[in-house]
């Protein structure tokens, strides 16, 4: 699987998220910068966590409109994969790839701890290694991370089944609308989500229990290629 | 030109710092604080040629719903300040 990377200035995640696809593919992740127009050809693109442009005026909302935007949007209009994590969700909120917004947290508090999981769907190409229904522990380290659509909206996003991931009943920590912590569009291959996959897949992380969402997308990609 | 471009949460929209804010004032002693709102306010300063080239406040409502508010979320108001 091939895959590339989109730092931002302020992104911070971007060498984690390296490491994990790393582990899984084999393959070292090339590192796009936001003002470049072109992706290399490959079959996921991630934006990573952080703070692009400090957060400044709302979080993602400066990175959604940089340059390397519209390469993002073609590449998952051909229908090949993306990767929205925490600030990369965010921003693909902004840039209108996905529905919503994430605001502050409920709490004011920036949250970073170690939440449960639910999978709601395990029938997408970032979950097919997941059972449907599993609960894991992940991370998450957000300060704007409350997950806010309408009701229609809302009630779409769980019709369609793209609320892929939910905090686990009462451990909701930033105020979600219905406990979402990861959605997708409507073909299924974009994934914005606020938790940090790429941080629970060793034994340093306490655990690897996402390397299922990793794992997922090698299936994804080979299928593709075949 | 210069304008004043308001952008604050629609209704309907929790706004937690509204109601941290409105907790810090009645605990100051202001009583009958029913209700508050956190919004921002962005100055523009638009060149001359600009302006007078075409529909400015156009232009304004433009960057409003473009950039500087999440119309999901949030409305906008311009003043055109000079």
């Amino acid at each position: 699987m091939k895959s590339a990377i989109i730092r931002f200035p302020g992104t911070n995640r971007e060498t984690d998220m390296a490491a994990a696809l790393r582990l899984v593919s084999g393959r070292e992740p090339q590192i796009v910068w936001h003002g470049d127009s072109d992706l290399p050809s490959v079959d996921l693109v991630v934006l990573p966590g952080g703070f692009s442009y400090g957060d400044y005026l709302r979080a993602g909302a400066i990175a959604a409109h940089a340059p390397i935007l519209r390469a993002i949007k073609d590449h998952a209009g051909s229908g090949r994969l993306v990767l929205g994590v925490c600030n990369g969700f965010q921003a693909l909120c902004e840039a209108g790839m996905l529905p919503g917004v994430l605001m502050r947290n409920a709490s004011l508090k920036f949250v970073c701890r170690t939440v449960t999981l639910h999978v709601a769907n395990a029938n997408t190409p970032f979950t097919c290694r997941f059972e449907t229904d599993a609960t894991f522990p992940c991370p998450v380290a957000h300060h704007d991370g409350n997950y806010f659509a309408d009701a229609a909206t809302l009630d779409r996003l769980e019709g369609e089944n793209r609320v892929v991931f939910r905090y686990a009943y009462g451990t909701n920590p930033n105020g979600s609308r219905r406990d979402i912590a990861g959605i997708t569009n409507a073909e299924g291959n974009v994934l914005g989500m606020m938790p940090h996959p790429e941080d629970r897949v060793e034994d340093a992380h306490g655990g690897n229990e996402a390397l299922a969402l990793f794992r997922s997308l090698i299936v994804q990609a080979t299928e593709k290629a075949a | 030109m210069r304008a004043k471009i308001f952008v604050t949460l629609k209704d309907g929209v929790l706004d937690p710092q509204g109601l941290a804010i409105r907790g810090a004032l009645t605990a100051l002693g202001f009583d009958g604080v029913e209700r508050v709102r956190q919004g921002k306010v962005i100055d523009v300063e638009l060149a001359d040629d600009i302006a007078t080239n075409g529909d400015p406040e156009a232009r304004f409502a433009a960057m409003a719903e473009q950039l500087l508010a999440n119309m999901v979320i949030e409305n906008y108001r311009v003043e055109i300040v000079e």
